[in-house]
């Protein structure tokens, strides 16, 4: 119950403005289709340099917290889902906004994220502490392993192709070695003068995820928006709180499938929205409302996306290894910080990380408030068009990577690696992979030179870093990820034609 | 799977692959070899993959990735140009603000669906870029206190 005694500092007059600012910039970031939540995190990291590890998380954990919940908005309104994670709310949000129950269709998405969202901060606040301690007793062959498991498992499980997957991790780990090496101070890769100091996370994790998204909309070219958005009519919130209260299979649902997918490394919303809604379409007794602007599809999509949200830095806070790739982004805002997740993290800055915890609790309490409130005006920004939002996340995404250390090489290095990817992402390549070997490869390459220092000293590489239950385990679990992920991909081209998978993937790009 | 799309396939596997090898090739010759020991793990699994990924493109068996056609690449083109001439020249050797102002407006004009004849198009993408430089002016050079490189103009 320490958390508690922590309590009282989210509610500082610049947390609790941070948090607020937070809450409602990541809802209307969230609704904006093509700003998803790791890129509108990512966006906002430079302007924490100038505040404190804490409030600098506050603002990031409250966009992040916002920016999932904010999705639903576009979702239910335009029918265009403000990130993945809200794919599944607009089978049934926007029918519903269709019959002219738009207020109706937000009020239980809010409610149910608020329950869902609650339920997984709940889930970080009692398993971070316990994990945290568990991972003291992991020595350097563990950590080099969690730092690969980290990498496969997205790499597998996060995208279309599980050998295009490894490969864009493989990239990441590559990239991650440029620049002068640790130990013996050599030069490794240093093909310009922007990278002798090594990539900065930073500007790659801007570069990384805002200009493909840059680019992808200049392929739109001169579209007009041809967007309607729905009117938002009165409904009594009562009778909102009522339907959720009422419908304790869906939410149940939900929130249990989301907690338990975020706690997977790797497997974001996207997924815990669909499985979710998926599952309380079969259990339900009114199965054949589904997609008909039934309530139980919204609060089964809207509770499981956000209760995703708390496990996903469980791994995070305590292994080092995000679960997500949001997750990754708060890694890389701990990191400026000089704050290194694990016993560390509560142990020496316990005020840092029970506090951003805390604000992630106060945080889906208000994006519930407020959410009900911006919704309308989230929408109208939605419709921003293309050019003028392209232009925006250019600018944002120069002067961010700019404001890292003042150095002109950070922005080359954003925008070489961000054009880079978008090509790389047209051909079947991930971006998520790849950020997660950047950030975890100074991991598994500190890890694997400490192993082999040990190894060489008491016993030889193969048997330190191949036998013993933990390595084994672990071992085993990147090889079944792998496995499991070819076999799912072999089975599911197997009833898809290739028409079907094109279309499919232009929806999610 | 048509040819162009397959070529497209071609290209860009090939190009990581070359990379895959050339990465592999300096992890595995270079000095002094226990700074090298990392990315010689990293760079065998690279080339493997990169390899077999290279493999399936030439033979035609690649399932995921649409590839870029004509029209993307049209509509590209333009605005890839400005981006890049704006990051890696005019942010530089005019002044951020100046060129960020240039660019901003350049793209507004390329991509916005408005028509061009019109004069309330044109005063709409002003007043739009100069809100824009406002708040970036307002945010980085006033509250983070970025000094950004100001070089001929501002």
């Amino acid at each position: 119950m320490e958390f508690i005694g922590y309590m009282g500092d989210v509610f500082t007059p610049i947390n609790f403005m941070l948090l607020l600012i937070g809450t409602i910039g990541g809802l209307i970031l969230g609704a904006t289709p093509g700003l998803s939540p790791t890129m509108a995190v990512a966006l906002l990291i430079p302007f924490t340099f100038k505040l404190d590890a804490t409030q600098g998380l506050i603002l990031l954990g409250a966009a992040y917290t916002s920016t999932v919940a904010g999705g639903a908005v576009s979702a239910i309104l335009l029918k265009i889902p403000g990130a993945p994670a809200n794919i599944a709310t607009t089978l049934d949000g926007h029918t519903m906004a269709r019959k002219g129950q738009g207020a109706r269709a937000l009020q239980l998405s809010f409610i149910a994220s608020l329950v869902g969202g609650v339920f997984g901060v709940f889930l970080l606040i009692f398993l971070t502490p316990v994990l945290a301690q568990w991972a003291l007793a992991f020595g350097p062959s563990h950590l080099f392993w969690l730092a690969i498991l980290g990498v496969t498992v997205i790499g597998s499980l996060d995208s279309s192709s599980v050998v295009k997957g490894l490969l864009s991790g493989c990239i990441g780990l590559w990239l991650a070695t440029v620049g002068f090496d640790d130990i013996m101070g050599a030069q490794r890769f240093i093909f310009h003068d922007a990278v002798a100091g090594g990539i900065n996370i930073i500007p790659a994790l801007i570069g990384l995820f805002a200009i493909p998204q840059v680019i992808t909309m200049f392929a739109n070219g001169r579209k007009p928006s041809e967007t309607e958005v729905l009117s938002v009519e009165r409904h009594p919130i009562r009778e909102a709180l009522k339907e959720v209260a009422g419908r304790t299979r869906a939410l149940s649902i939900g929130t249990a499938v989301g907690s338990f997918i975020g706690l997977i490394p790797g497997v974001g919303g996207q997924i815990a929205g669909l499985v979710a809604y998926d599952q309380s379409r079969k259990v339900s007794s009114e199965r054949e409302k589904f997609g008909t602007g039934h309530s139980e599809g919204i609060i089964a999509a809207e509770s499981a996306n956000n209760a995703m949200v708390g496990p996903s830095l469980v791994p995070l806070l305590t292994l080092s290894i995000p679960g997500s790739p949001t997750a990754a982004v708060l890694l890389g805002g701990l990191l400026i910080h000089g704050i290194f997740p694990g016993s560390d993290l509560f142990d020496n800055h316990p005020q840092v990380a029970w506090t951003f915890i805390n604000s992630m609790l106060i945080g889906q309490i208000m994006m519930c408030i407020f959410g009900l409130y911006v919704a309308g005006l989230a929408a109208r920004v939605a419709q921003v068009p293309n050019a003028v939002m392209a232009a925006v996340v250019l600018g944002l995404a120069v002067f961010g990577s700019y404001s890292v250390q003042h150095s002109m090489g950070d922005v080359y290095v954003m925008a070489a690696l961000g054009t880079g990817m978008y090509f790389l992402e047209r051909f079947g390549f991930s971006a998520a992979p790849l950020v997660l070997g950047l950030i975890l490869g100074p991991i598994a390459e500190a890890n694997f030179v400490q192993g082999s220092m040990i190894a060489n000293a008491t016993s030889n590489l193969g048997s330190y870093f191949l036998t013993g239950p933990l390595n084994l385990t672990l071992i085993a679990i990147v090889v079944a990820s792998i496995v499991y992920s070819a076999w799912m991909e072999i089975r599911h081209r197997r009833y898809t034609t290739k028409d079907e998978a094109v279309a499919k993937e232009e929806a999610l790009s | 799977m048509s040819a162009i799309w397959q070529t497209q396939h071609v290209l860009a596997s090939g190009i990581v692959a070359a990379v895959g090898v050339g990465v592999a090739y300096i992890s595995y010759t270079a000095q002094p070899a226990q700074a090298f020991l990392f990315p010689r793990l990293i760079s065998t699994v690279f080339v493997v993959l990169a390899l077999w990924t290279f493999g399936k493109a030439v033979i035609g068996k690649t399932k995921v990735g649409n590839g870029l056609n004509r029209t993307q690449m049209i509509h590209i083109a333009p605005g890839l140009i400005v981006a890049l001439v704006y990051i890696f020249w005019a942010a530089k050797g005019l002044g951020f603000y100046t060129a960020t102002a240039i660019a901003f407006f350049i793209l507004l004009t390329l991509y916005d669906p408005s028509p061009h004849n019109e004069p309330r198009t044109w005063i709409k993408r002003v007043v739009i870029t100069a809100g824009f430089m406002a708040v970036m002016y307002g945010l980085f050079a006033m509250l983070l206190n970025v000094f950004t490189p100001r070089e001929i103009f501002f």
